[in-house]
């Protein structure tokens, strides 16, 4: 089953001119409406109509996070302010979020690759798609609701936690496909098994997860405990969130929705392309949004590309499954987290950066944040309430960064593990 | 004014032993003790005899330790004894902050040790109300 056979089946060639033209037209429009890309160009020495075939890609500057960061709140984007019907954000290094906006037919066309995302899935008008993904500025919640609303689906956007409830109204209103991050499935999982409840009896057939790395071998699990289809979607705010690639039956790779998105694989040292099948970071440029372009953004996830045509009779290119970053950042119950975010908070408690320790850690499949702090005499007490509220400063400030619980806890000095001198930084102990 | 030693300390086994064993190696002896603690971790807080000694010993050790002015009363080893003492206090308006006792042999009066927010204060009401309070001197030859 398709959404839309005839581009996702589209001749690879055919596909190309039609590649190219919205890599004109996106170029066309960054350089005109997007001072970054006009300076960003003009240093390159190139200008949008120097693009004659989607090999000239390679000589298009890079975008990275940080200008997004730069250029915050609303820098990048090439649409009028006026134009722009939805916002999305999501964490920065420096508390700061980075800004994305969508025009009516960006969120349009993003309900359209989701709702082909649900095909992957089995999903049909007849699906009845529980979106467990929270809702708010991350893109995972609404991304995943405006598309199962697309193609049709009854859809019931409960967000995230609640299990109990959660499994109430998978029984009730006979929930077919759930949307939500793997971890959390299997954690749905477990919480079926102690309420007494066969996952079997469900209506369930499939899941659509992603917005952290998981395994094949947690793939199996979720599979096998719940008795459904497990797929695997790849997405990224600055891109567009939730529905860049999804993988299919055959889970030979996720599937780039080629025709929005133009992936290629750099070495990150180098920063030359890499040819198919070889390993290196991804890098996507949009060519076919109005809000935020991007012109070849690096998305510091590991992958490599395959273009054979897979089992399911679908062209577009695959990506492997992403299980490493290129960078420091953790993924935390679907968060993006910087140690340097918890790291500025602490500066500012305690005026000169304290020896901290992160410590990532998955505990009936729920991912859990504790960040250990030595008690420097900076920092020290002799009131036991002083200290207690020094801990919850901390732990409300570092939440109001992040958007995400945390735990913390108060060390004695030297008790966090030094190498050559300095503090390991991050445990993560889910791998 | 009498200057107490604090310390902090992880809610995990054998860290109190560790401190002690550091203390005694350095020939400090402890003359009163407490711990105030939370689930995760706690504050030991002690007279000992030699407080700059204890900071410095405690410090190369890697300990947090830090000293606080505290006010050693006696008070009369009998019912109502403490109760006359916080009295004076309570009429002065100071709050205290903690409070713990010293060991004592029996027969003697009782010392209770008060951390209160104005020491000052708190001395004079005490000593108007003939409270006896103990100066250093007193304390770490106990």
């Amino acid at each position: 089953m398709y959404w839309n056979k005839e581009i996702e089946c589209m001749d690879r060639e055919q596909l190309g001119l039609i590649q190219l033209e919205k890599l004109k037209a996106t170029a066309k429009k960054v350089y005109e409406n997007v001072p970054f890309y006009k300076k960003a160009f003009d240093d390159k020495g190139i200008r949008p109509e120097d693009i004659r075939r989607l090999d000239d890609l390679k000589h298009l500057p890079f975008t990275v996070k940080n200008d997004l960061r730069d250029n915050y709140p609303f820098g990048l984007f090439a649409a009028k302010q006026e134009d722009i019907v939805r916002v999305h954000a999501s964490s920065g290094t420096t508390g700061k979020p980075t800004v994305v906006g969508y025009t009516k037919r960006d969120i349009k066309n993003w309900a359209d690759l989701m709702a082909r995302t649900y095909v992957f899935a089995g999903g049909n008008k007849n699906s009845v798609i529980q979106v467990a993904y929270g809702y708010g500025l991350f893109t995972g919640g609404l991304g995943a609701h405006y598309g199962a609303e697309a193609l049709g689906a009854m859809t019931v956007p409960v967000s995230g936690g609640n299990t109990k409830r959660q499994i109430m109204l998978m029984q009730d209103f006979g929930t077919t496909i759930i949307a939500c991050t793997p971890s959390y499935a299997l954690f749905m999982a477990e919480t079926m098994e102690d309420m007494g409840i066969d996952p079997k009896s469900l209506k369930l057939e499939a899941g659509v997860f992603g917005a952290e790395p998981w395994t094949e071998a947690m793939r199996t699990e979720i599979e096998h405990r719940l008795g459904i289809l497990a797929i695997d979607i790849y997405g990224l705010s600055e891109i567009m969130g939730p529905g860049v690639a999804t993988d299919c039956e055959y889970k030979q790779g996720l599937h780039i929705s080629e025709d929005f998105f133009l992936p290629e694989i750099i070495d990150p040292d180098t920063l030359e392309p890499l040819p198919y099948g070889e390993k290196g970071e991804l890098v996507i440029t949009t060519i076919d949004k109005d809000g935020i372009p991007l012109i070849r953004y690096r998305t510091r996830d590991i992958t490599s590309l395959h273009e054979q045509t897979c089992g399911c009779g679908r062209t577009m290119v695959r990506m492997d499954k992403v299980l490493g970053r290129s960078d420091d950042m953790l993924i935390i119950r679907g968060v993006n987290v910087f140690p340097s975010q918890i790291e500025s908070v602490l500066v500012e408690m305690a005026d000169v950066s304290p020896h901290y320790q992160i410590v990532v850690d998955r505990a009936s499949n729920v991912d859990s944040l504790e960040v250990q702090v030595e008690v420097s005499a900076a920092l020290f007490s002799d009131e036991i309430k002083r200290l207690e509220d020094l801990r919850n400063k901390i732990e409300a400030e570092i939440q109001s960064v992040l958007g995400i619980g945390v735990t913390v806890t108060l060390v004695e000095p030297k008790t966090i593990e030094r190498s050559m001198g300095k503090a390991k930084r991050v445990i993560d102990n889910r791998k | 004014m009498i200057k107490q030693i604090s310390v902090f300390v992880e809610n995990k086994k054998g860290r109190l032993a560790k401190i002690t064993e550091v203390l005694g190696q350095a020939g400090i002896d402890l003359i009163a003790l407490s711990i105030a603690d939370t689930t995760n971790f706690g504050i030991m807080r002690c007279i000992v005899s030699d407080p700059d000694k204890a900071i410095s010993v405690l410090k190369q050790n890697g300990y947090t330790a830090s000293t606080t002015e505290v006010i050693v009363a006696e008070v009369v080893d009998e019912p109502g004894g403490l109760a006359s003492v916080l009295g004076v206090l309570d009429s002065a308006g100071i709050s205290v902050e903690y409070l713990y006792s010293f060991v004592r042999t029996p027969n003697e009066n009782a010392l209770i040790l008060f951390r209160v927010e104005d020491i000052g204060t708190a001395i004079s009401a005490l000593r108007e109300n003939g409270v006896k309070l103990l100066d250093s001197g007193d304390v770490y030859q106990i």
